[in-house]
Parts: structure tokens; sequence; C-alpha cells
């Protein structure tokens, strides 16, 4: 505990010198990020590798390349986020100016998860840089590697002063929680979430919490072949492509129509064999299931007789190497844990509808997911999911790749969590938008002064209907010739 | 035992919800025009109601409470259709082809849980958000100002849709009957001390929250600036503000030591022009609410380390719930009126040696929800902006920020979280949903497994949005 208080104070201590509010301060971070990631790419993907069995590819895809497009970013436009933005004044504040300045909201803390360790961990790193905080970073202890590697490496490029990594499991996320922050970041299970929401509750701390659910893809009967071919393709990729389904915007489930799902089925197995092979024992390209746990879980969820039955392709486990070989389920019961649970693994169930607008209730019949996807030509269904459903994004023909568009907010709603971040949103999210007014010490309004009498109670009532006409007969003493009975 | 059934209220609204209805831009406008239509049609019901609550003047009910929800409404009137609409944002090369927009959408069914100072606005100006942004909606508005909260319950009884909006009157029972169910957001206005009860009920569902809270905002006066203007608008903002039971009124001055003389006799004149001899008879002036408040606040003027601090006021009247606008001067820092925010007429000024030091005075407390510096200094000034963090500043007057519906509104660290007021009210209700629209066309090799250098070398391209790299890598250099 005394370790952890004394670097909360030391990162206090550190705001409280100012120097994290300085634009050069913030750039020379983000810099040094950059810098950081540039000298060590080799050393980041060997440790993804260790903790995850991810391909340099993967690794290099999902996370060094989208933590250096952030920073990248962010140093670019940090000085324009920094600007106060004017705001309009009303007119009988006259002489008036307002603003609103981003101010950094002090010192915060960030827990990561294991599925992304480098990009979850970093990505918001680099929001609370950009926006002045000192930061304590707390990585995930299932990924051991990356976790020792952060933890080794961030005060070998950034501020150490101001910037800490922490290491540990589950008993220093809580001694964490005790102390008072500025800001909680934390990225996992809804179940972790509501314990860390009700540790910031004592403080009134606020917290942003990225979270995960059930993300369901709809999938229109597309009569294009070629259509289809990259459809399905793009599934493929979303669902086993980023940590092999261990992913918070991963593919959680597909619904088709009925006479589709033979076609479906048919093109998933064949882009399956291609990306990733058809042994067990050599499946390449293809991140392990994390640890023992989680194996277990993932298994548990196919041994259910009932589920188990709806097995439609793969289904055969690999234990000692953690491997779970991509598995495609037709109509597995919906109320199997694997259809009221997050999968997050390689296990894919179709459900079948007798018409793809029935998807629409079937998603809103479940808890909001963090991600919507949808691969349709038809205009209307579109708009239908749009106006319809809610998640914290939708896209459209595609999957995952919301994800690295920057100008888009990346956060859910309900249960996969509140709060977004990426891009500029990741500088609001760790600032506090601080409203200024500037007066001057000219025109004085009488009305606004008591003793009060019915003068300026017509002041007043004009004043707030912008009846400026009102207002200045009302001055002349001209406003009872052109009375409306107001007041009656 | 809770006189409400919280969970079937829930469980109507939440059909309401899903069925579409709240979503309509002509519902959520019809809604606001009812709204719209209780301020003006019922003018004296409220004002009797806040009258017999609070005794608060009528101009002051006019002013702080009905034309600020009839102007919150009308902004949202006018301004509803550019809100809705979604926003469309640049996409980069990463995702190309592509398109993108943000699209706000309604959180779903709503808890709005207002105070008992501003009780008529601080209902309605959330629950004009709440209705803007398309959500139904539950008010439960303050017990402890019961005439206002009749009031509210019968009027939108009979004006809004209440199978989308509701009022839940009640106390500790019925809100903690309602704090039980899932809500998709809920709004408090009060005090850090409830404000984490009702965070930590909206853990257990992981539901978000507008915390506007309040604390001790403070007022820096400099030398040399228009001292009777600046007095003026520090009494309105405080005495003036339902005599000083206001989140954002001033809680206490600091000011230089030679600055103390003029600074009090400015404001005992000013004072006396406005309230007259016996402040006590002034109609132009708010009521403490209740017995409970009149004791806590009479506590702190009772405090050993502060009765021999007052040098203006201080009367009491306890059987009307009146005390009289009291400056003191010079009190300790550990004595209570200086450790829980007053939210009554009592103003302690405070002594430093150079204006500079109430920065560093400001900075070892708790964020406040405004903090109002008086200067002709532009140093002074700017100094304020960059280092003292609270809600909102406001420079050479008091109170008025509250009324800029560009601003948002809201709080930081002890003095809350979450922002409101104009479109900020719409965002507060709104979840900002991204959309992202691909073609089935674009589709680069490169993503898809099995990985060679060669896609390697593309994809860090594609992901710097370097294009000339980008088509090195295409064409295999």
């Amino acid at each position: 505990m005394d370790r952890v208080e004394e670097m909360l104070g030391e990162v206090r201590r550190t705001f409280k010198g100012g120097r994290t509010r300085g634009v050069e301060w913030r750039k020379a971070q983000l810099q040094a990020l950059l810098n950081l990631l540039a000298e060590n790419e080799d050393k980041i993907i060997e440790a993804l590798r260790q903790d995850l069995g991810k391909h340099p590819v993967e690794a290099y895809r999902d996370e060094v390349g989208v933590v250096k497009k952030s920073a990248t970013n962010a140093f670019r436009c940090v000085e324009k986020w920094m600007a106060p933005q004017k705001g309009r004044i009303p007119v009988v504040f006259f002489p008036a100016r307002g603003a609103v300045v981003s101010e950094p909201l002090g010192v915060v803390l960030i827990f990561a998860s294991w599925n992304f360790p480098i990009s979850l961990a970093l990505d918001p790193v680099i929001g609370a840089i950009s926006a002045g905080n000192t930061v304590v970073l707390k990585p995930s202890d299932l990924a051991p590697k990356c976790s020792s590697f952060l933890a080794n490496t961030i005060p070998l490029y950034l501020d150490p002063e101001a910037i800490k990594v922490v290491e540990g499991g589950k008993d220093i996320s809580e001694q964490l929680l005790q102390l008072k922050w500025d800001k909680i970041f934390f990225t996992g299970s809804p179940q972790v979430a509501r314990l860390i929401m009700s540790a910031a509750a004592k403080h009134l701390t606020p917290v942003t919490l990225e979270l995960g659910g059930k993300c369901p893809t709809i999938l229109d009967t597309l009569s294009n072949s070629s259509d289809l071919q990259v459809a399905v393709k793009r599934i493929v990729g979303g669902k086993w492509g980023p940590c092999n389904g261990q992913a918070c915007i991963g593919i959680d489930y597909v619904l088709v129509e009925t006479q589709f799902a033979p076609v479906l089925i048919e093109l998933l197995k064949k882009f399956i064999k291609r990306f990733y092979g058809e042994n067990l024992k050599t499946l390449e390209n293809l991140a392990r299931i994390v640890n023992k746990h989680h194996f277990e879980r993932v298994h548990n969820l196919l041994k259910d007789p009932n589920v188990a039955a709806t097995i439609v392709y793969g289904g055969s486990v690999d234990e000692e190497n953690m491997v779970i070989e991509p598995t495609i389920l037709l109509n597995p019961p919906l109320d199997a844990e694997i259809m009221t649970e997050e999968i997050f693994g390689p296990l894919l169930p179709i459900i079948t509808l007798n018409n793809i607008e029935e998807s629409i209730q079937f998603i809103n019949s479940r808890p909001k997911p963090l991600a919507i996807y949808a691969f349709t030509k038809n205009d209307s269904l579109k708009e239908k999911i749009l106006q319809e459903t809610s998640s914290g994004s939708l896209t459209f023909n595609d999957a995952i790749i919301q994800f690295v568009a920057d100008t888009l907010p990346f956060g859910g709603v309900g249960q996969s969590g509140f709060g977004r971040y990426h891009g500029k949103f990741s500088f609001d999210t760790f600032s506090h938008e601080k409203a200024v007014l500037h007066r001057s010490f000219l025109i004085e309004l009488e009305p606004r002064y008591p003793p009060w009498n019915d003068f300026k109670m017509d002041f007043v009532k004009l004043a707030y209907d912008f009846d400026y006409v009102g207002l200045v007969l009302l001055l002349l003493g001209l406003r009872g010739l052109f009375r409306r009975n107001r007041r009656q | 035992m809770a006189m409400v059934d919280a969970e079937a209220i829930v469980k109507e609204l939440r059909e309401t919800y899903a069925s579409g209805k709240t979503k309509n831009y002509e519902w959520r406008v019809s809604q606001l025009k009812a709204l719209l239509k209780i301020a003006e049609h019922h003018e004296k019901e409220i004002v009797d109601a806040l009258n017999s609550d609070l005794s608060k003047p009528e101009l002051e009910c006019f002013v702080h409470e009905i034309s600020m929800m009839k102007t919150s409404c009308k902004h949202a009137l006018k301004e509803l259709k550019r809100w809705m609409k979604p926003e469309k944002v640049k996409t980069s090369l990463t995702t190309f082809p592509s398109s993108a927009e943000i699209v706000p959408e309604p959180f779903g069914v709503v808890l709005v849980i207002s105070a008992w100072n501003y009780p008529f606005l601080l209902s309605l100006d959330p629950v004009i958000g709440a209705i803007a942004a398309g959500n139904a909606v539950v008010l439960k508005p303050s017990e402890v100002a019961p005439a206002t909260s009749s009031v509210l319950a019968k009027l939108l009884g009979e004006y809004m849709d209440v199978t989308a909006i509701r009022v839940v009157e009640g106390a500790v029972p019925e809100t903690t009957a309602l704090l039980e169910q899932k809500w998709d957001k809920i709004f408090y206005t009060g005090n850090g001390k409830v404000g984490r009860i009702v965070m930590a009920a909206a853990a257990k569902h992981l539901t978000p929250v507008v915390l506007e809270l309040g604390g001790k905002s403070p007022v820096v006066v400099d030398s040399n600036i228009n001292l009777k203007v600046a007095v003026r608008r520090i009494i309105a903002g405080k005495w003036g503000c339902n005599n000083g039971q206001a989140c954002i009124s001033p809680d206490y001055i600091i000011t230089t030591k030679e600055n103390v003389p003029k600074l009090l006799d400015a404001m005992k004149l000013e004072l006396e022009k406005f309230y007259g001899n016996d402040p006590l008879k002034s109609g132009d002036i708010s009521r403490i609410v209740n017995a409970n408040h009149f004791h806590r606040l009479s506590k702190l003027l009772d405090d050993n380390k502060v009765v021999d601090k007052v040098v203006h006021g201080g009367q009491r009247d306890e059987n009307n719930l009146k005390i009289a606008p009291t400056i003191l001067l010079d009190v300790p820092e550990d004595s209570l009126i200086m450790k829980e925010e007053i939210f009554g007429p009592l103003l302690p000024i405070l002594t430093v040696n150079k204006v500079e030091d109430s920065i560093e005075f400001i900075n070892a407390r708790e964020k406040p929800l405004a903090a109002y510096l008086f200067t002709g200094n532009k140093k002074l000034e700017e100094e304020f902006v960059r280092n003292i963090s609270a809600g909102g500043l406001l420079i050479n007057d008091t109170t008025l920020h509250l009324a800029t519906s560009t601003l948002p509104f809201g709080g930081v660290g002890e003095s809350g979280m979450g922002s409101y007021h104009g479109r900020f009210s719409f965002e507060a209700f709104s979840h900002k949903k991204a959309v992202l629209r691909r073609s089935f066309g674009g589709d680069v090799p490169a993503r898809y497994p099995p990985y060679t250098p060669e896609k390697v070398r593309f994809l860090k391209a594609l992901l710097n949005g370097n294009i000339l790299g980008l088509i090195r890598a295409l064409l295999g250099w």
C-alpha cells in the first residue's frame, strides 16, 4: 500500500508542479512514446508472441501500428485540441466574452486489459498525456511479458516522475482503487467495471468504462457473389483475426436468413482453411487462448451437449498449447451460455431468422453491444438498423476497422460501458471543459439588483424574451403604451 | 417503506421507449412545447409554490427559475433539429473507401433527481435535455421543497405524455427505491454525500451519471477596481440568489488586507440600499428553506472560532427562518464555516498579503463549482484562468455563466462530473454512436492471413497514412 501511495504522491506533486500542462511537455512525451515504439518494435512483437501467440503481422496491425497512428495523430493535433473554444454570449450580458478551456483532470489511473496488452494500455495513455495529466498505468497481469515490457521500458522514455507503470494483480488493483484519482479509465469486463465504479464513487471520481458484449453481425442475403466473398472474408477476419476472437469488438455471432446459412457456412469454411489452415496442430496466424482459465471457460461453452450438437465446423481443442480450433455452430440454443455470455474466443454461432429484419428485434432484446456489424446493400434495412438498434458503434459492410478511425468516438453504451476515446475524444475524456466567462465593469443593468419593483420585473421579462425593442421602449418610459397584458 | 412502485414505473416507461415514440422529432417538440405551456400558463402557481417553499421574491422566481427554464426550452426547440443531425466526420486512408458519422441517440429511460434550492429550474432544465435527446424520463423533485414538488407532479401529469414522462414525489425511501432500478442515465443535482450514494447505486447497473454538486466557490477581489460594481455583483450572486442557497453562490471572499476596509464599507452600503435597515423584514430576499438548514447555519455562526468575527449582520429570526446577510472577517481556516459549503447568507472574507496568494489558497482546497475574480489586471486574470480548476470561471461578475447556453455547466472533482445547458444538455442525455459505412470494394489482401513480409510493409504504410509507402508496397518495391 505504501508503495502505491508513494507513487501517487509523486505523480500528484509532478502535476501540481505544472510542467505537464505545457504543450512542450505533452509533445515531448508523445514523441518519446513514438521513439519507444520505433526502437522496441521487435521486443513488443516478441512479448505479444509469448503472451498470446500473436503473429507479427497481427501484432503490428492491432498493437504497434495502432498506437503509432494514435500517437502521431495526437502529436500533430494536440495544440489545436488545447485551444480554447469560443462561445457566443447573450446580448444582455454585453460586453462579455466566453470560452471553453480544456484543462487536465489531474492524476489519472488506467487499467489495461490482456487481449491487446500494448494498444489498450498505450492508447489511453496517449489521451491522458495529450490532455496534460500525470498517469499511473496498471497493465494486465494476464499478459505478463507485455506488462513487464511496459514497466521496464516506459520509464526509459517517458517522464518517470509523471508517468508510472505499476505491475500486479488483484491485490494491487484493490490498493490502487482505495486511493483518490481524478479519473479512472478501465478496459475489461462488466463484473470488474462495477467494482471500479463503486470504488470511484467514494471519491467522486469520473470513470470511463470500456467493456465488451456480444457484438452481432447481421448478414443480409447478398446476391452478388463477389460481394458475398468480401463480406465473408471480412467476417472471418473480424472473428478470428483480432486475437482469435478475444477482442471486445470481435464478432460474437452472425444473424442470417435460414436459406442463406448453408452458403455462408461453406464460404466460412473455405476462408478459414485458406487463412488459418485445417489441421489443429498446424494452425497458423491465430492467437492462442490467453491462459488455462480462459481456455477452460471457452471449452466449457462447447461441452453443453445441446451446444455440441450444433457444431458444424471445428470444435477440436489442443489443451497443451491452449489452442481452440475456429469453430462454427448453427443455431445453438439461445438459453445456452454460448448465447447468453460474451464468447471472447474462437467460437462463432450462426443464428438463423426467417427474415433478416428480425435481427433488429433479436439484438434489441439483449444488452447493448459495443459494436454491431451489418453486411447489406439494402438502404432501407441500413436505415432501420441505424435508427432502431443501439450500440457503441455501428459498421456497415465491414468489421473491426471502426477501431482505427480517429474521427469516430470509440466506446460503449449500456452494458458495453460508457465514455469514449480515440483521436480528439481521447483528449476530451481526460480533460475538464472549463467554462470561462469574462465581463467588464462597464454597463451595469440596474434591474439586476434589489429592491425589486415592477419596472425591474418588466425589464427582466423582456430581456429573457430577447425582446430588445421592448427593452428600449421600457427604458424610454414608453413601454406602458405598448404593454401587452403579460402579468394578468 | 417507499410509497412508489418504482419497478412498475420503469417497466412502463421502458415499454414506451421500446415503441420508439420518444425518438420522434415531433414527439420531442410536442413535449418541449408542453413544458413551455406549463411555464406560461401557470406562472402564478409556480411562483406561489416557490414562495411557500423558500419565500423566494417574485422577481427571483421569475429570473432564476421560470425564465431560465423557458429560455432553455425555447433554445432546445430552436436548435433541436440541428442537434439531432448526425455529424459527418472525415475518414482516413486506413479505412478507405468509407464514410463515417456520429449519430446521437437517446440513452433510453433516465432518472433526474433534483434539488430544493431552485426546485423548478433544477427539475425541468435537465428534463428538457432528456426530452430533447429523446429519452423517457422520471423526475424526482426534492421533498425539501414540497409545494414545488407537488406543483410539478400535478402540472407534468396534466401536460406531458405520462407514458414517457413521470414525476415521482418522495423522500429517502422513494429515492432509494428508484435508485435500485436499472436506468440508462442518472442526472443528480445536490450534494457530494448523496452524489456518492447515487454513483455507487449506478455502478451496480453500469449506469453513467451526471453529478451536479456544489462546493465552496471563492471570489477573489483585487484592489484598484470599480468596487461599487464589483460589490453589487457579489451581492446579486450571494444574497440575490436564493439568499446564498445556490450551488454557484459566492462562498467566501479573498482579498488583500489593505483592501478590506473599502470593500467592507462598499458592501455595507450596497446591502443597505438593496435590503434596507432591517433585512430580516425585506421581501427581496429568500428565507432559509427549513429548520434543519437554519440550525446548520446557526451552528456555523455559533462556532467559538468565529463568534467574534462577524462584522456585519448576524441577525436571525428563527420563527420565520430568516438570517440577515452576514459578513465575517478573517475567520480561521479550521473553523466550521471554512470546512463545509455554507449554502446560506453567511459570507466570510479572508485576507492574503498579495492577491496572487489567493490562487494557492484555492488550489489547496477541493475544486469548486465556480470561481470568481474581480480585477483590472490582465496578467492576474490570465494566471487565474490558467491555474484555477473549477467547474466554471467568471471574471468580473458572479453566477452569470450559468445563464450562458453556449457554455457547459458542470463541476469537476468534488463539485461533480458531467455538464449540461444548451447543447451540452442534449449531449448529456445522448449516446454518440459511431457509424462507419463501407462498400464491398477496396478490400486489400494484406488484411487477411496468411501473412507475408509484403503485407507487413503494406499495413505499416496504411496505418501511418503514408500514401507513397502504400503505393510502393502495392507495387512490391
